[in-house]
């Protein structure tokens, strides 16, 4: 009796090499990550728009969802009667149009921002660990922001987002220089040469926090603990540009980052140029964290867990789970925003303090389903 | 395709590894690499894939230096089964084999009918047809050597370079892929440990120690008793198989003569040789 003989008809070599494939079982990973990213897609930009509807009509100023809409439609097409017949007051198309709207908007770029990035950081540094400030890049803007506020002048919203900005510039070309030798970026070296910058910085955040006026300090952990109350629509600029840069760089590479899962070696021997592919989504993810960063601060959670919930739901392929996250990011925070600013209004929860106290549990949920152990995160 | 590995030189850490080797592989025939743990099989191996830069000399396939193709078109020349693998993330079977069509697509692509029906014939092929819908984590060392092996020949490229591609796998399955290895039509570069299934699946066997080829030729001119001494300190005895005829080794102790021997109780062992001496 040979080998052969002992394995099933359909693996016998060449026995099925003419045959139609068999299709794949309803319960294979493959089919099911298939089929819940053709659900979660639509239910996720359903889920994102609602909540975009409901953030622009609620608030102190009375707007129903109805006049919310008419308002943000009349602003993108000119000529819509009900602008101009006196049905809707100027402080409402204010409060629509200049705050509700740009602040929903900005948290969804944050939040799809955020998630992407960290979805990419994932791969590349092979970690499951890594999120878009481990690279020391929020410190760096930490950094950039307390310094402009302690010893700048005027203190505009803007001057602290542009500091911030050149502050995670920094942080990112100092990580991306030591972490590089002999033109190549060792992942454990890029995490270590990250954790111990982001240190750095955040000491020297710590001791321009405390040597400052006592006035600076509500400033300063306003800025760490991340907001995007003070969102305009000219603040959407540079995160919506790098979310679509980086979005695209993404795709086109969505491929080579599933070979990168399998390893370096094996990666390079399937035609990818992994020196390239790590150093090139490193600094799109880090000036993507930047651009966000700096105009809405530290907001945790949700680059370290979006992608993780997205491989837990959808699989580990980037085609598949990419969209999923970057939708379920925006989502998510989004949702977060408005409940920051509704649930103890009129005061406002940190971004930050309520995306970790909605998203852990859920998280910490999900991690101990069965359906994680089977995409390797519960081992 | 033919493989022609021309005075090659290759480090490791700064250390020299490989010095000078030259060996051709002609089209469609498969070239047995033996020697001992760190004689510079898989160093060999990783500069005929193009994993690693030889210090020295160059390799061609069908007469073009690989040094002169990018990635992409490397990967489409050869397929290379290793050793390692991540585990951090985990990937469906299916998944781990297209990922041999990377090279043949472009973009964000999906994977075309055309890619999966190629993963689906390398699966069964390598009698792994029924693992299709399994997790690569899931499966055990011998499923997985035959998943890579699938993968590597779903890239569909002229030249396979294995890196001992038999680890773990039980004897039925070590004989079945070796039996697959010989019976495609492609050239192939394969690092072994087996002496006699070397000799019994390679149309060539090239022996390396210390870094250079020391032996190259048809199993039956290198594999013999004195070269098996002096290369990996063993003694044997060479019998002919009762049915087939074939060369076939047996071995006997560790040469007492060995240079690297470190247990000094080792070198008290008598060989067959001091036993049966009058």
């Amino acid at each position: 009796m040979t080998s052969l003989e002992r394995l099933p008809p359909d693996a016998r070599p060449g026995a099925s090499a003419s045959a139609d494939p068999p299709a794949a079982p309803a319960g294979s990973p493959r089919r099911r990550g298939a089929l819940a990213v053709r659900i979660l897609v639509p239910t996720l930009t359903l889920v994102l728009l609602t909540v975009l509807l409901l953030s622009t009509s609620i608030g102190t100023i009375a707007v129903s969802p109805a006049d919310a809409l008419r308002i943000v439609i009349g602003h993108l097409v000119p000529g819509m009667p009900w602008m101009s017949d006196g049905s809707l007051t100027t402080v409402q198309d204010n409060a629509v149009w200049q705050f509700r709207l740009p602040r929903a908007l900005l948290a969804a770029t944050t939040g799809a921002a955020l998630a992407l990035a960290g979805a990419l950081m994932q791969a590349v540094v092979h970690n499951s660990l890594a999120e878009p400030y481990i690279l020391g890049v929020s410190a760096g803007a930490g950094v950039g922001a307390v310094s402009f506020i302690v010893l700048g002048v005027g203190v505009s919203t803007l001057g602290v987002g542009t500091s911030a900005f050149l502050g995670a510039l920094v942080a990112t070309a100092a990580v991306y220089v030591l972490a590089r030798k002999n033109g190549r970026i060792a992942p454990q070296r890029l995490i270590l040469a990250g954790v111990a910058l982001g240190s750095l910085f955040s000491a020297v955040t710590s001791y321009l926090t405390i040597t400052t006026d006592a006035q600076n300090v509500f400033s300063i952990m306003f800025f760490l603990l991340g907001s995007v109350s003070a969102a305009t629509m000219g603040h959407l600029a540079l995160p919506v540009a790098a979310l679509l840069a980086v979005g695209l760089y993404a795709a086109f590479r969505a491929r080579a980052l599933n070979a990168l899962l399998v390893g370096d070696d094996a990666a390079a021997s399937l035609g990818v140029n992994v020196d390239r592919l790590r150093s090139g989504t490193l600094v799109a993810a880090a000036l993507l964290t930047g651009s966000v960063v700096a105009v809405s601060g530290g907001i945790g959670f949700v680059g370290l867990v979006l992608p993780h919930i997205a491989r837990i739901v959808v699989g580990s392929d980037h085609r598949r789970m990419l969209p999923v996250a970057l939708l379920g990011g925006a989502a998510f925070l989004a949702t977060c925003d408005l409940l920051a600013r509704t649930l103890a209004a009129p005061a406002e929860i940190p971004l930050g303090v309520l995306t970790a106290l909605v998203g852990a549990p859920f998280f910490l949920w999900l991690l101990r389903r069965d359906r994680a152990e089977s995409v390797g995160v519960g081992r | 395709m033919r493989v022609d590995i021309e005075n090659i030189g290759a480090h490791r850490g700064g250390r020299p590894v490989i010095t000078d080797v030259s060996v051709s592989v002609p089209s469609g025939t498969v070239l047995g690499l033996l020697g001992p743990n760190g004689s510079g099989k898989s160093t060999l191996l990783r500069v005929v894939s193009g994993l690693a830069a030889p210090s020295a000399g160059r390799v061609r396939f069908g007469g073009t230096d690989i040094a002169t193709l990018n990635r992409r078109k490397l990967a489409q020349h050869v397929a290379v089964m290793a050793q390692e693998h991540s585990e951090e993330f985990e990937i469906p079977v299916l998944d781990m084999v297209l990922l041999g069509r990377i090279p043949h697509g472009r973009g964000y692509g999906r994977d075309s009918d055309r890619d999966i029906a190629v993963a689906r014939q390398a699966l069964a092929r390598v009698g792994a047809a029924h693992l299709v819908d399994r997790s690569f984590s899931a499966l055990s060392g011998g499923e997985r050597q035959r998943v890579l092996f699938a993968r590597a020949l779903a890239q569909d490229t002229p030249v396979l370079v294995l890196d001992e591609p038999t680890n773990h796998l039980d004897i039925a399955h070590q004989l079945e892929l070796l039996d697959l290895v010989k019976a495609t039509d492609r050239t192939v570069l394969i690092a072994l440990h087996d002496l006699n299934l070397a000799a019994r699946s390679c149309d060539a066997i090239g022996v390396l120690a210390e870094g250079r080829l020391l032996s190259h030729g048809t199993p039956d001119e290198v594999l013999h008793t004195d070269l098996i001494r002096s290369v990996f300190g063993v003694e044997s005895t060479a019998v002919a198989h009762p049915r087939s005829g074939r060369q076939h080794f047996l071995f006997d102790a560790r040469s007492p003569s060995r240079s690297d021997s470190h247990d000094p109780a080792d070198q008290s062992i008598p060989t067959q040789e001091e036993i049966t001496a009058p």
